[in-house]
Protein backbone atom coordinates (compact mmCIF):
# COMPACT_ATOMS: atom_id res chain seq x y z
CA UNK A 1 0.00 0.00 0.00
CA UNK A 2 1.63 3.27 -0.58
CA UNK A 3 2.15 6.07 1.87
CA UNK A 4 -0.11 8.56 0.59
CA UNK A 5 -3.06 5.85 1.16
CA UNK A 6 -1.68 4.72 4.99
CA UNK A 7 -1.47 8.20 6.07
CA UNK A 8 -5.38 8.53 6.11
CA UNK A 9 -5.74 5.18 8.34
CA UNK A 10 -6.03 5.97 12.19
CA UNK A 11 -3.12 4.39 14.53
CA UNK A 12 -5.49 1.59 15.38
CA UNK A 13 -5.96 1.12 11.29
CA UNK A 14 -2.52 1.17 10.52
CA UNK A 15 -1.83 -1.33 13.85
CA UNK A 16 -4.52 -3.90 12.71
CA UNK A 17 -3.52 -3.93 9.13
CA UNK A 18 0.39 -4.75 10.23
CA UNK A 19 -0.93 -7.57 12.67
CA UNK A 20 -3.38 -8.92 10.15
CA UNK A 21 -0.89 -8.34 7.14
CA UNK A 22 1.86 -10.89 9.26
CA UNK A 23 -0.59 -13.51 9.20
CA UNK A 24 -2.51 -13.49 5.88
CA UNK A 25 -0.75 -16.25 3.12
CA UNK A 26 0.80 -13.80 0.54
CA UNK A 27 0.61 -14.31 -3.17
CA UNK A 28 3.47 -16.57 -4.58
CA UNK A 29 4.44 -13.92 -7.04
CA UNK A 30 7.99 -15.55 -8.52
CA UNK A 31 5.73 -19.28 -8.87
CA UNK A 32 3.22 -16.98 -10.29
CA UNK A 33 5.59 -15.32 -13.11
CA UNK A 34 6.95 -19.61 -14.06
CA UNK A 35 3.84 -20.21 -14.42
CA UNK A 36 3.03 -17.14 -16.12
CA UNK A 37 5.29 -17.31 -18.28
CA UNK A 38 5.32 -21.13 -19.19
CA UNK A 39 1.27 -20.88 -19.91
CA UNK A 40 1.38 -17.31 -21.80
CA UNK A 41 4.57 -18.89 -24.05
CA UNK A 42 2.58 -22.04 -24.87
CA UNK A 43 -0.58 -20.50 -25.76
CA UNK A 44 1.78 -18.05 -27.95
CA UNK A 45 3.19 -21.28 -29.64
CA UNK A 46 -0.24 -22.67 -30.47
CA UNK A 47 -0.90 -19.63 -32.51
CA UNK A 48 2.46 -19.99 -34.11
CA UNK A 49 1.36 -23.61 -34.53
CA UNK A 50 -1.80 -22.77 -35.93
CA UNK A 51 -0.31 -19.94 -37.90
CA UNK A 52 2.14 -22.18 -39.50
CA UNK A 53 -0.84 -24.63 -40.41
CA UNK A 54 -2.39 -21.64 -42.72
CA UNK A 55 0.77 -20.65 -44.03
CA UNK A 56 1.93 -24.52 -45.41
CA UNK A 57 -1.70 -25.78 -46.21
CA UNK A 58 -3.37 -22.40 -47.69
CA UNK A 59 -2.35 -19.37 -49.67
CA UNK A 60 -1.66 -17.05 -47.57
CA UNK A 61 1.48 -14.83 -46.62
CA UNK A 62 3.28 -14.18 -43.32
CA UNK A 63 1.74 -11.13 -43.46
CA UNK A 64 -2.00 -12.23 -44.04
CA UNK A 65 -1.74 -15.41 -41.74
CA UNK A 66 -2.63 -13.32 -38.65
CA UNK A 67 -6.51 -12.97 -39.59
CA UNK A 68 -7.20 -16.74 -39.32
CA UNK A 69 -4.72 -17.36 -36.73
CA UNK A 70 -6.71 -15.20 -34.30
CA UNK A 71 -9.75 -16.50 -35.36
CA UNK A 72 -8.61 -19.99 -34.29
CA UNK A 73 -6.98 -18.66 -31.13
CA UNK A 74 -10.52 -16.56 -30.56
CA UNK A 75 -12.41 -19.38 -31.22
CA UNK A 76 -10.39 -21.94 -28.86
CA UNK A 77 -10.61 -19.48 -25.91
CA UNK A 78 -14.54 -19.08 -26.31
CA UNK A 79 -15.03 -23.00 -26.67
CA UNK A 80 -12.86 -22.84 -23.49
CA UNK A 81 -14.78 -20.27 -21.96
CA UNK A 82 -18.26 -21.71 -22.68
CA UNK A 83 -17.13 -25.08 -21.46
CA UNK A 84 -16.02 -23.55 -18.12
CA UNK A 85 -12.89 -24.52 -18.62
CA UNK A 86 -10.96 -21.57 -19.21
CA UNK A 87 -11.21 -20.07 -15.51
CA UNK A 88 -10.00 -22.88 -13.89
CA UNK A 89 -7.06 -22.82 -16.11
CA UNK A 90 -6.79 -19.21 -15.75
CA UNK A 91 -6.30 -19.83 -11.90
CA UNK A 92 -3.22 -21.89 -12.30
CA UNK A 93 -1.81 -19.67 -15.19
CA UNK A 94 -2.67 -16.19 -13.77
CA UNK A 95 -1.22 -13.44 -16.44
CA UNK A 96 -0.61 -16.10 -19.05
CA UNK A 97 -3.93 -16.48 -19.93
CA UNK A 98 -4.49 -13.09 -19.97
CA UNK A 99 -2.16 -12.49 -23.27
CA UNK A 100 -4.18 -10.48 -25.05
CA UNK A 101 -6.03 -12.70 -27.41
CA UNK A 102 -7.72 -15.63 -25.71
CA UNK A 103 -7.67 -13.38 -22.50
CA UNK A 104 -9.67 -10.90 -24.41
CA UNK A 105 -12.10 -13.09 -25.69
CA UNK A 106 -12.41 -14.97 -22.41
CA UNK A 107 -13.53 -11.36 -21.40
CA UNK A 108 -16.17 -11.15 -23.78
CA UNK A 109 -17.59 -14.26 -24.02
CA UNK A 110 -17.64 -14.54 -20.30
CA UNK A 111 -19.52 -11.41 -19.83
CA UNK A 112 -21.78 -12.79 -22.21
CA UNK A 113 -22.33 -15.89 -20.85
CA UNK A 114 -22.86 -14.11 -17.55
CA UNK A 115 -25.33 -11.46 -18.78
CA UNK A 116 -27.47 -13.78 -20.73
CA UNK A 117 -30.55 -14.14 -18.51
CA UNK A 118 -30.82 -10.30 -19.01
CA UNK A 119 -31.85 -10.98 -22.73
CA UNK A 120 -30.15 -10.52 -25.69
CA UNK A 121 -30.35 -6.58 -25.83
CA UNK A 122 -29.55 -5.46 -22.43
CA UNK A 123 -28.20 -8.54 -21.43
CA UNK A 124 -25.27 -10.00 -23.82
CA UNK A 125 -25.61 -6.92 -26.05
CA UNK A 126 -25.41 -3.95 -23.08
CA UNK A 127 -22.78 -6.39 -21.07
CA UNK A 128 -21.21 -7.79 -23.26
CA UNK A 129 -17.64 -5.17 -23.30
CA UNK A 130 -18.08 -4.57 -19.48
CA UNK A 131 -14.38 -6.00 -19.01
CA UNK A 132 -13.12 -5.24 -22.51
CA UNK A 133 -14.89 -2.05 -23.41
CA UNK A 134 -12.24 0.02 -21.27
CA UNK A 135 -9.57 -1.96 -22.88
CA UNK A 136 -10.89 -0.68 -26.56
CA UNK A 137 -11.19 2.74 -24.89
CA UNK A 138 -8.04 3.14 -23.87
CA UNK A 139 -6.27 1.48 -27.01
CA UNK A 140 -8.16 3.62 -29.33
CA UNK A 141 -7.06 6.82 -27.76
CA UNK A 142 -3.42 5.73 -26.63
CA UNK A 143 -2.40 4.41 -30.44
CA UNK A 144 -4.33 8.11 -31.26
CA UNK A 145 -2.09 9.73 -29.47
CA UNK A 146 0.56 7.93 -30.42
CA UNK A 147 -0.06 8.71 -34.09
CA UNK A 148 -1.04 12.48 -33.50
CA UNK A 149 3.00 12.29 -32.27
CA UNK A 150 4.53 10.80 -34.86
CA UNK A 151 2.16 12.52 -37.35
CA UNK A 152 3.73 15.76 -35.76
CA UNK A 153 7.05 14.59 -35.43
CA UNK A 154 7.20 13.88 -39.34
CA UNK A 155 5.74 17.09 -40.37
CA UNK A 156 8.38 19.04 -37.67
CA UNK A 157 11.01 16.89 -39.03
CA UNK A 158 10.67 16.30 -42.46
CA UNK A 159 9.75 19.89 -43.46
CA UNK B 1 -34.45 -7.75 28.05
CA UNK B 2 -31.86 -5.84 27.63
CA UNK B 3 -28.50 -6.74 29.54
CA UNK B 4 -25.16 -4.57 29.28
CA UNK B 5 -24.62 -2.32 25.91
CA UNK B 6 -25.84 -4.57 23.08
CA UNK B 7 -27.58 -7.96 24.35
CA UNK B 8 -30.53 -9.34 24.64
CA UNK B 9 -31.03 -11.97 27.40
CA UNK B 10 -34.15 -13.61 26.25
CA UNK B 11 -36.12 -14.97 29.29
CA UNK B 12 -38.69 -17.52 27.52
CA UNK B 13 -36.10 -18.90 25.71
CA UNK B 14 -37.68 -19.48 22.20
CA UNK B 15 -37.64 -23.28 21.00
CA UNK B 16 -35.59 -23.41 17.21
CA UNK B 17 -38.57 -26.13 16.71
CA UNK B 18 -37.02 -27.25 13.00
CA UNK B 19 -34.33 -25.99 10.95
CA UNK B 20 -33.42 -26.54 7.29
CA UNK B 21 -30.33 -26.98 4.91
CA UNK B 22 -30.30 -26.57 1.38
CA UNK B 23 -26.97 -26.91 -0.70
CA UNK B 24 -25.53 -27.11 -4.01
CA UNK B 25 -22.79 -29.23 -5.83
CA UNK B 26 -19.95 -27.74 -4.29
CA UNK B 27 -21.39 -28.10 -0.76
CA UNK B 28 -22.30 -31.51 -1.56
CA UNK B 29 -18.82 -32.76 -2.40
CA UNK B 30 -18.08 -31.26 0.90
CA UNK B 31 -17.57 -32.71 4.50
CA UNK B 32 -20.95 -31.56 5.81
CA UNK B 33 -22.98 -33.20 2.93
CA UNK B 34 -25.07 -35.46 5.11
CA UNK B 35 -25.96 -32.47 6.86
CA UNK B 36 -27.92 -30.87 4.72
CA UNK B 37 -31.58 -31.59 3.81
CA UNK B 38 -31.52 -31.32 0.41
CA UNK B 39 -28.48 -31.20 -1.64
CA UNK B 40 -28.93 -29.86 -5.63
CA UNK B 41 -26.18 -31.85 -8.38
CA UNK B 42 -26.97 -28.60 -10.63
CA UNK B 43 -26.40 -25.30 -9.95
CA UNK B 44 -29.01 -24.02 -11.95
CA UNK B 45 -31.57 -25.65 -9.54
CA UNK B 46 -34.16 -26.26 -12.33
CA UNK B 47 -34.67 -22.40 -13.05
CA UNK B 48 -33.35 -20.21 -16.20
CA UNK B 49 -31.57 -18.22 -14.18
CA UNK B 50 -29.06 -18.54 -10.79
CA UNK B 51 -31.23 -15.61 -9.17
CA UNK B 52 -34.34 -17.59 -9.55
CA UNK B 53 -32.43 -20.62 -8.28
CA UNK B 54 -31.03 -18.42 -5.26
CA UNK B 55 -34.71 -17.37 -4.66
CA UNK B 56 -36.02 -21.39 -5.09
CA UNK B 57 -33.31 -22.77 -2.61
CA UNK B 58 -34.81 -20.16 0.10
CA UNK B 59 -38.24 -21.71 -0.55
CA UNK B 60 -37.31 -24.77 -0.50
CA UNK B 61 -35.36 -24.68 2.83
CA UNK B 62 -38.60 -22.89 4.04
CA UNK B 63 -40.90 -25.48 2.84
CA UNK B 64 -39.08 -28.32 4.36
CA UNK B 65 -38.71 -26.09 8.23
CA UNK B 66 -42.07 -26.24 7.84
CA UNK B 67 -42.89 -30.00 6.66
CA UNK B 68 -40.41 -30.85 9.34
CA UNK B 69 -42.07 -28.70 11.93
CA UNK B 70 -45.61 -30.52 10.78
CA UNK B 71 -47.44 -26.89 10.30
CA UNK B 72 -48.50 -25.39 7.41
CA UNK B 73 -47.44 -21.94 5.55
CA UNK B 74 -50.49 -20.20 7.59
CA UNK B 75 -49.09 -21.43 10.74
CA UNK B 76 -46.25 -19.08 10.64
CA UNK B 77 -47.03 -15.60 11.65
CA UNK B 78 -43.78 -13.59 10.61
CA UNK B 79 -41.12 -14.65 7.92
CA UNK B 80 -37.76 -12.62 8.98
CA UNK B 81 -35.10 -12.99 5.82
CA UNK B 82 -31.82 -11.48 4.12
CA UNK B 83 -29.38 -12.12 0.84
CA UNK B 84 -26.74 -10.44 -0.87
CA UNK B 85 -28.22 -9.52 -4.08
CA UNK B 86 -29.30 -5.95 -4.87
CA UNK B 87 -32.60 -4.67 -3.41
CA UNK B 88 -32.62 -8.76 -1.38
CA UNK B 89 -34.91 -10.28 -3.97
CA UNK B 90 -33.78 -13.63 -3.36
CA UNK B 91 -35.95 -13.05 0.62
CA UNK B 92 -38.65 -10.68 -1.07
CA UNK B 93 -39.66 -13.46 -4.29
CA UNK B 94 -39.20 -16.18 -1.40
CA UNK B 95 -41.86 -13.94 1.04
CA UNK B 96 -43.90 -13.38 -2.35
CA UNK B 97 -44.14 -17.36 -2.81
CA UNK B 98 -44.47 -18.34 1.02
CA UNK B 99 -46.80 -15.34 1.36
CA UNK B 100 -46.27 -14.76 4.78
CA UNK B 101 -45.73 -11.31 6.73
CA UNK B 102 -42.66 -10.38 5.88
CA UNK B 103 -39.55 -8.38 7.01
CA UNK B 104 -36.45 -7.90 4.63
CA UNK B 105 -33.26 -7.69 6.45
CA UNK B 106 -29.72 -6.94 5.23
CA UNK B 107 -26.73 -7.66 7.08
CA UNK B 108 -24.77 -9.22 4.12
CA UNK B 109 -23.48 -12.29 5.57
CA UNK B 110 -24.40 -12.00 9.17
CA UNK B 111 -27.85 -11.94 8.07
CA UNK B 112 -28.95 -15.38 9.46
CA UNK B 113 -27.78 -14.51 12.88
CA UNK B 114 -29.38 -10.95 12.65
CA UNK B 115 -32.56 -12.55 11.84
CA UNK B 116 -32.52 -15.15 14.11
CA UNK B 117 -31.47 -12.91 16.87
CA UNK B 118 -34.60 -10.37 15.87
CA UNK B 119 -36.72 -13.52 15.67
CA UNK B 120 -36.14 -14.95 19.15
CA UNK B 121 -36.96 -11.29 20.21
CA UNK B 122 -40.25 -11.26 18.44
CA UNK B 123 -41.19 -14.83 20.21
CA UNK B 124 -39.70 -13.84 23.33
CA UNK B 125 -41.74 -10.84 23.55
CA UNK B 126 -44.98 -12.98 22.19
CA UNK B 127 -45.09 -10.77 19.16
CA UNK B 128 -45.16 -14.49 17.12
CA UNK B 129 -45.84 -17.95 18.16
CA UNK B 130 -44.22 -19.00 14.90
CA UNK B 131 -41.30 -17.12 13.02
CA UNK B 132 -38.76 -18.10 10.61
CA UNK B 133 -35.51 -16.71 10.42
CA UNK B 134 -33.33 -17.54 7.47
CA UNK B 135 -30.99 -16.38 4.59
CA UNK B 136 -29.71 -17.96 1.02
CA UNK B 137 -26.54 -17.08 -1.03
CA UNK B 138 -26.19 -18.63 -4.81
CA UNK B 139 -22.27 -19.04 -6.06
CA UNK B 140 -22.98 -17.55 -9.54
CA UNK B 141 -25.29 -14.86 -8.87
CA UNK B 142 -23.25 -13.34 -5.77
CA UNK B 143 -20.05 -13.20 -7.52
CA UNK B 144 -21.87 -11.92 -10.99
CA UNK B 145 -23.17 -8.93 -8.56
CA UNK B 146 -19.66 -8.32 -6.46
CA UNK B 147 -17.18 -9.66 -8.77
CA UNK B 148 -15.71 -10.46 -12.53
CA UNK B 149 -18.42 -13.10 -14.65
CA UNK B 150 -17.86 -16.46 -13.22
CA UNK B 151 -16.47 -17.74 -16.29
CA UNK B 152 -13.77 -14.79 -16.31
CA UNK B 153 -10.05 -15.81 -16.18
CA UNK B 154 -9.05 -13.90 -13.12
CA UNK B 155 -6.16 -15.33 -10.71
CA UNK B 156 -8.00 -15.22 -7.35
CA UNK B 157 -5.23 -14.37 -3.85
CA UNK B 158 -4.82 -17.32 -1.43
CA UNK B 159 -7.13 -15.14 0.91
CA UNK B 160 -10.11 -15.20 -1.58
CA UNK B 161 -13.32 -17.40 -0.40
CA UNK B 162 -15.59 -19.28 -2.13
CA UNK B 163 -19.30 -18.00 -1.92
CA UNK B 164 -21.39 -21.16 -0.55
CA UNK B 165 -24.77 -22.21 -2.40
CA UNK B 166 -27.27 -22.61 0.07
CA UNK B 167 -30.05 -21.58 2.00
CA UNK B 168 -30.28 -22.10 6.02
CA UNK B 169 -33.71 -21.22 7.93
CA UNK B 170 -34.85 -21.63 11.29
CA UNK B 171 -38.48 -22.09 12.53
CA UNK B 172 -38.93 -20.53 15.93
CA UNK B 173 -41.75 -21.23 18.32
CA UNK B 174 -42.89 -20.15 21.55
CA UNK B 175 -43.33 -23.69 22.87
CA UNK B 176 -42.15 -26.80 21.53
CA UNK B 177 -39.35 -28.96 21.58
CA UNK B 178 -35.76 -28.40 20.61
CA UNK B 179 -32.71 -25.83 21.07
CA UNK B 180 -33.11 -22.88 23.03
CA UNK B 181 -31.61 -19.55 21.99
CA UNK B 182 -31.10 -17.80 25.24
CA UNK B 183 -29.41 -14.43 24.19
CA UNK B 184 -27.95 -12.46 21.21
CA UNK B 185 -25.40 -9.68 21.08
CA UNK B 186 -26.06 -7.15 18.04
CA UNK B 187 -22.67 -6.01 16.65
CA UNK B 188 -21.58 -2.61 15.78
CA UNK B 189 -19.62 -1.72 12.70
CA UNK B 190 -15.67 -2.11 12.63
CA UNK B 191 -13.64 -1.06 9.58
CA UNK B 192 -9.79 -1.46 10.25
CA UNK B 193 -9.57 0.53 6.34
CA UNK B 194 -9.16 -2.88 4.68
CA UNK B 195 -10.48 -2.46 1.03
CA UNK B 196 -10.09 -5.51 -0.53
CA UNK B 197 -12.85 -7.28 -1.42
CA UNK B 198 -10.50 -10.83 -1.65
CA UNK B 199 -9.53 -10.04 1.91
CA UNK B 200 -12.79 -10.53 3.15
CA UNK B 201 -11.26 -13.33 6.20
CA UNK B 202 -9.00 -10.28 7.70
CA UNK B 203 -11.94 -7.05 7.30
CA UNK B 204 -14.28 -9.02 9.24
CA UNK B 205 -12.15 -10.65 11.66
CA UNK B 206 -11.86 -7.44 14.35
CA UNK B 207 -15.91 -7.23 13.82
CA UNK B 208 -16.14 -10.95 15.32
CA UNK B 209 -13.95 -10.45 17.61
CA UNK B 210 -15.68 -7.47 19.17
CA UNK B 211 -18.82 -8.95 18.94
CA UNK B 212 -17.33 -11.80 21.57
CA UNK B 213 -15.77 -9.52 23.68
CA UNK B 214 -19.46 -7.67 24.25
CA UNK B 215 -21.14 -11.28 25.01
CA UNK B 216 -18.97 -11.89 27.46
CA UNK B 217 -18.83 -8.64 29.05
CA UNK B 218 -22.71 -8.16 28.90
CA UNK B 219 -23.45 -11.91 30.12
CA UNK B 220 -20.26 -11.32 32.46
CA UNK B 221 -19.74 -15.09 31.42
CA UNK B 222 -16.24 -16.58 30.00
CA UNK B 223 -15.70 -17.91 26.70
CA UNK B 224 -15.37 -21.35 28.55
CA UNK B 225 -19.32 -21.85 28.99
CA UNK B 226 -19.28 -22.69 25.48
CA UNK B 227 -19.16 -26.15 23.78
CA UNK B 228 -18.46 -24.45 20.77
CA UNK B 229 -17.96 -20.86 19.53
CA UNK B 230 -18.53 -20.63 15.56
CA UNK B 231 -17.59 -17.66 13.69
CA UNK B 232 -19.29 -16.98 10.30
CA UNK B 233 -17.46 -16.68 7.24
CA UNK B 234 -13.84 -15.85 8.10
CA UNK B 235 -12.17 -18.42 6.79
CA UNK B 236 -8.78 -19.93 7.40
CA UNK B 237 -7.34 -16.65 7.28
CA UNK B 238 -9.44 -14.80 9.05
CA UNK B 239 -10.12 -17.44 11.44
CA UNK B 240 -6.72 -17.33 12.74
CA UNK B 241 -6.94 -13.79 12.81
CA UNK B 242 -9.93 -13.42 14.92
CA UNK B 243 -8.25 -16.72 17.50
CA UNK B 244 -4.86 -14.21 17.75
CA UNK B 245 -7.14 -11.49 18.53
CA UNK B 246 -8.91 -12.45 21.43
CA UNK B 247 -5.29 -14.17 23.02
CA UNK B 248 -4.10 -10.35 22.22
CA UNK B 249 -7.41 -9.30 24.26
CA UNK B 250 -6.63 -11.63 27.19
CA UNK B 251 -9.72 -13.55 26.33
CA UNK B 252 -9.13 -17.33 27.11
CA UNK B 253 -10.85 -19.84 25.02
CA UNK B 254 -9.96 -23.44 24.54
CA UNK B 255 -8.55 -24.21 20.90
CA UNK B 256 -10.52 -26.80 19.35
CA UNK B 257 -14.15 -25.22 20.66
CA UNK B 258 -13.22 -22.05 18.32
CA UNK B 259 -14.47 -23.06 15.03
CA UNK B 260 -15.12 -21.25 11.72
CA UNK B 261 -18.41 -22.16 9.45
CA UNK B 262 -16.12 -21.14 6.57
CA UNK B 263 -13.18 -23.33 7.52
CA UNK B 264 -16.10 -26.70 7.97
CA UNK B 265 -18.07 -26.20 4.72
CA UNK B 266 -15.79 -27.07 2.26
CA UNK B 267 -12.43 -29.55 2.81
CA UNK B 268 -9.31 -27.79 2.04
CA UNK B 269 -8.66 -29.10 -1.07
CA UNK B 270 -11.53 -28.55 -2.79
CA UNK B 271 -10.79 -26.56 -5.80
CA UNK B 272 -11.39 -23.29 -5.62
CA UNK B 273 -12.40 -22.90 -2.36
CA UNK B 274 -8.66 -20.92 -1.13
CA UNK B 275 -9.08 -19.75 1.97
CA UNK B 276 -12.83 -21.10 3.03
CA UNK B 277 -16.27 -20.60 2.29
CA UNK B 278 -17.86 -17.42 2.51
CA UNK B 279 -21.59 -15.94 1.76
CA UNK B 280 -25.09 -15.79 3.10
CA UNK B 281 -25.58 -19.24 3.03
CA UNK B 282 -22.03 -20.14 4.98
CA UNK B 283 -22.88 -19.54 8.45
CA UNK B 284 -26.65 -20.44 7.65
CA UNK B 285 -26.01 -23.61 6.59
CA UNK B 286 -23.65 -24.59 8.88
CA UNK B 287 -25.33 -23.57 11.72
CA UNK B 288 -29.24 -24.58 10.98
CA UNK B 289 -27.65 -27.87 9.39
CA UNK B 290 -24.50 -29.03 10.59
CA UNK B 291 -24.38 -27.85 14.35
CA UNK B 292 -28.04 -27.96 15.03
CA UNK B 293 -27.79 -31.80 14.06
CA UNK B 294 -24.64 -32.01 16.56
CA UNK B 295 -26.99 -30.42 19.35
CA UNK B 296 -29.42 -32.47 18.52
CA UNK B 297 -27.40 -35.35 18.92
CA UNK B 298 -26.24 -34.43 22.36
CA UNK B 299 -22.48 -33.60 21.23
CA UNK B 300 -23.24 -29.85 22.06
CA UNK B 301 -24.99 -28.65 24.99
CA UNK B 302 -24.27 -24.75 24.41
CA UNK B 303 -23.26 -23.00 21.23
CA UNK B 304 -22.28 -19.39 20.43
CA UNK B 305 -22.62 -18.29 16.49
CA UNK B 306 -21.34 -15.41 15.83
CA UNK B 307 -21.75 -14.55 11.61
CA UNK B 308 -19.95 -11.97 10.31
CA UNK B 309 -20.71 -9.77 7.96
CA UNK B 310 -18.84 -7.17 5.08
CA UNK B 311 -21.38 -4.38 4.15
CA UNK B 312 -19.70 -3.39 0.95
CA UNK B 313 -21.14 -2.94 -2.32
CA UNK B 314 -19.30 -3.35 -5.68
CA UNK B 315 -20.00 0.46 -6.32
CA UNK B 316 -18.42 1.49 -2.81
CA UNK B 317 -15.45 -0.56 -3.52
CA UNK B 318 -14.97 0.52 -6.98
CA UNK B 319 -15.00 4.16 -5.29
CA UNK B 320 -12.19 2.80 -2.95
CA UNK B 321 -14.10 2.64 0.28
CA UNK B 322 -12.97 0.38 3.09
CA UNK B 323 -15.14 -1.95 3.91
CA UNK B 324 -16.94 -1.58 7.10
CA UNK B 325 -17.90 -5.19 9.05
CA UNK B 326 -20.43 -6.24 11.37
CA UNK B 327 -20.97 -9.31 13.09
CA UNK B 328 -23.90 -10.46 15.33
CA UNK B 329 -23.99 -13.11 17.97
CA UNK B 330 -26.60 -15.72 19.23
CA UNK B 331 -26.33 -18.18 22.05
CA UNK B 332 -27.95 -21.92 20.89
CA UNK B 333 -28.37 -23.76 24.29
CA UNK B 334 -29.97 -27.31 24.54
CA UNK B 335 -32.12 -27.46 27.71
CA UNK B 336 -33.85 -30.44 28.94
Amino acid sequence: MSNKKKKKLTPVQQEYQSFSRAREPKRPVLLNCLKAFLVGGLICAIGQGVSEFFLWNFDFTEKTVGNPTVAIMILFSVILTSAGVYDHIAQWAGAGTAVPVTGFANSMASAAIEHRSEGFVLGVGGKMFKLAGSVIVFGVFSAFIVALVKTLLAELGGA
Amino acid sequence: MQQGHQTWLFKNKPVIISTAAVGGPHEAEGPLADDFDLLHGDLWVGQDSFEKAETRMLEEACEIAIRKAGLQKQDIQFFLSGDLLNQIISSSFAARTLAVPFLGLYGACSSSMESLALGSLIVDSRGGNHVICGTVSHNAAVEKQYRYPTEYGAQKPPTAQWTVTGAGVALLSAEGAGPRVTSATIGRILDMGISDPYNMGSAMAPAAVDTITAHIRDLQISLDEYDLIATGDLGRVGHAIAGDLLKKHGIGFTAGKFTDCGILIYSADQPGVLAGGSGCGCSATVAFGHIMNRIKRGELKKVLIVATGALLSPLSYQQHESIPCIAHAVSIEHIH
